[in-house]
């Protein structure tokens, strides 16, 4: 098992330097499903420790990339080593040392949830004796470990994903990767399977990179790039992000959008566009705007909003468009369904 | 567009103090035989747990060799008596009975691997550090294993359809029902590789199992057939796996040379009699080169 070049803090490695990587290194990563480009030439590192976040909406390459770093689907161009291994080169390198958890439920709903898990580890080959005391951590983890005779098909939902990731864990990976990891949970069941991951990460040492395209959970990971039709738009901490946008977001809902946008451009040299139906645009100091925007526009106005910069403005202020926009528009679908049926 | 990826940050924190673990990390052993075969024990073992599960599907198997048996066996004996030379149609039926009791089981076990794809556990096994090789083999070992076990219910049969329970006799049907179970298994597993849909899969099964169970010579002797019939009788792989179990029956069975002639007359290619053994190594033979195209369609990745 080869040993981990650990690289922290001022390390400014460029993904492909010399075999040192961190936890996940990848350079030019590409997929081609025929004439649609789903990852255009990704790069990145993961450090040893870290919570890395994909963030970008359904259709973005997120699900592809991981599938790619998993061995799931093999790169078009480009490489990637994972923990320490080349995805192509050293499949079952990358795989003995890496858990997964789908975006779709991969459990056996007709056994019982220590029967998924006694098979999981047979297929990693988890030395016998270490099988029960092993199981017992991580079901207990999760919260699961009283149910564990109970029918997998008779958990709801939130149960299922933290059974889910009490298997990714259970062979000790070194990176543990998330796909969508709460998506279609209710809030509650989502902050709770929050709770758990960060509680994971007080108790093992492990790197974490998930993919979501809810802007709050971005917010828990240590860095995050956000990925949008192929590409990497930008990759910092969320909060270095959010300082770089700065400001704060205004959205109106005007009688006539297109007479507003133009006249805020006129009056203000502002540049708003519209988002969520919305005419939207980021301004510094939003409250102190508002008079001046109510003295001056010239226009009807039925509403206003101001916000703080979050994430969805750092995605809105690099791509034109909110990330819920951008779910909504046709050819991300087409994109998604594309790659969901290319990777199965 | 550009990527602006930005290095990697100092925030990253490199492990914020790990509390001791309780139990020593596991440490996944490097791929070796034994991972492969404890790889090919887990598919196959799932196999078993879900079919013991499913007390259901052992029932209603049974529904359609009970039909055949008894029912049309029964119903047809008045009118087919003149040709069996006091032969029960039931027991003339039985071993064609058997194999679609098999090759249904067979068939279904296949077709959870359509689930497993739509359902996802597919993934999550493909992910692991073992071969595609192993998944298919387990796949296929375990298909034969339940079938076999659901051709064992009916053989518990074969009494009352006056075929004596002679331990060569038993054993004899037995390798034989599971090297057709085998290749059924195989056949569907091969199917499955390219079918995503369930409704689609058992379709194209059903499509291909009744000619199979039809052209056979289940339900009738391989003699003095018209050309078209006779050239498909000897295409079906059902006719070799029925035909030497018919052949072992009737040698446990007292009964004229007539009826054994116009009853058994045993395949012939071009007039030459296939022996019993080279009937079975044929079965055998198209379930090894099915079980390889379907490794091979498994191995494939996008």
């Amino acid at each position: 098992m080869s040993q981990q070049t650990t690289t922290t803090g001022d390390a400014q490695v460029a993904p492909a330097a010399a075999g040192v990587s961190g936890a996940v290194s990848v350079s030019g990563l590409t997929k081609r499903y025929g004439e649609v480009e789903a990852v255009r030439g990704v790069d990145f590192a993961v450090e040893v420790g870290e919570t890395f976040g994909f963030l970008g909406p359904n259709g973005a390459g997120k699900s592809t990339t991981i599938s790619m770093l998993c061995t799931l689907v093999s790169p078009t161009a480009g490489s990637a080593l994972v923990a320490g291994h080349d995805i192509v080169g050293e499949r079952d390198e990358v795989r003995r040392n890496i858990g997964l958890v789908f975006q779709d439920t991969t459990l056996d709903g007709y056994l019982t949830a220590e029967q998924n898990l006694r098979l999981h580890a047979e297929l990693y080959g988890v030395p016998k004796q270490l099988v029960r005391g092993r199981m017992q951590q991580v079901m207990e983890m999760v919260g699961l470990w009283e149910r564990r005779d109970s029918l997998v098909n008779h958990f709801s939902g939130g149960m299922k994903r933290r059974l889910e990731i009490a298997r990714g864990l259970l062979h000790s990976p070194r990176v543990l990767f998330l796909d969508e990891p709460t998506v279609g949970l209710d809030p509650q069941t989502r902050s709770s399977i929050w709770s758990y991951i960060r509680q994971l990460k007080t108790q093992e040492q492990i790197t974490i990179f998930l993919t979501t395209h809810y802007m709050d959970e971005a917010e828990y990971c240590d860095r995050i790039a956000i990925m949008d039709q192929g590409q990497i738009i930008v990759l910092d901490t969320p909060e270095a992000l959010k300082a770089q946008v700065g400001k704060d977001r205004v959205q109106i809902e005007a009688e006539d959008p297109p007479a507003v946008i133009a006249a805020l451009k006129q009056r203000f040299d502002l540049d708003a566009v519209i988002a969520e139906g919305k005419v939207t645009f980021g301004v510094t100091n939003g409250e102190h705007f508002l008079p001046r925007l109510f003295a001056e526009l010239g226009h009807p106005i039925r509403g206003v909003s101001v916000a703080r910069p979050s994430l969805d403005d750092v995605f809105l202020s690099y791509t034109g468009t909110t990330i819920r926009d951008a779910e909504s528009s046709e050819n991300n679908d087409r994109m998604r369904n594309l790659a969901r049926m290319m990777s199965r | 567009m550009a990527t602006r990826a930005g290095a990697p940050s100092e925030l990253a924190p490199a492990g914020a103090v790990p509390a001791v673990p309780e139990v020593a990390g596991v440490r996944v052993p490097a791929r070796s035989a034994r991972g492969e075969l404890r790889a090919i024990k887990v598919v196959w073992k799932r196999e078993l747990i879900r079919f013991s599960h499913d007390r259901l599907r052992i029932l209603t198997a049974l529904m359609q060799p009970f039909l055949f048996l008894f029912v049309l066996g029964t119903g047809l004996s008045r009118i087919a008596s003149a040709g069996t030379h006091g032969v029960s149609l039931r027991t003339f039926v039985y071993p064609g009975v058997l194999c679609m009791a098999v090759m249904f089981t067979a068939m279904f076990s296949a077709a959870s691997l359509v689930w497993d794809r739509e359902f996802g556990f597919l993934r999550e096994m493909m992910v692991a550090p073992v071969r595609r090789s192993s998944l298919v083999l387990g796949k296929c070992l375990g298909g034969a294993t339940v079938a076999g076990f659901q051709g064992v219910i009916v053989l518990v049969l074969a009494g009352l359809v006056g075929i004596p329970y002679a331990i060569p006799l038993l054993l004899e049907i037995c390798v034989l029902m599971v090297m057709l179970a085998f290749t059924i298994t195989a056949f569907g597993v091969m199917v499955a590789a390219r079918v995503t849909q369930i409704q689609s899969f058992m379709a194209l099964m059903q499509m291909a199992i009744m000619p199979m169970f039809f052209l056979s010579g289940a339900l009738f002797p391989v003699i003095g057939l018209p050309l078209w019939l006779s050239i498909l009788n000897r295409l079906d792989p059902l006719t070799y796996a029925v035909d030497p179990m018919r052949r072992a029956i009737f040698n446990h069975l007292h009964v004229s040379a007539v009826a054994r002639h116009d009853l058994v007359p045993g395949v012939t290619w071009f007039g030459w009699h296939v022996p019993g053994a080279l009937e079975a190594a044929v079965v055998g033979l198209l379930g090894s080169v099915m079980l390889g195209v379907a490794i091979f369609q498994f191995s494939k990745t996008d």
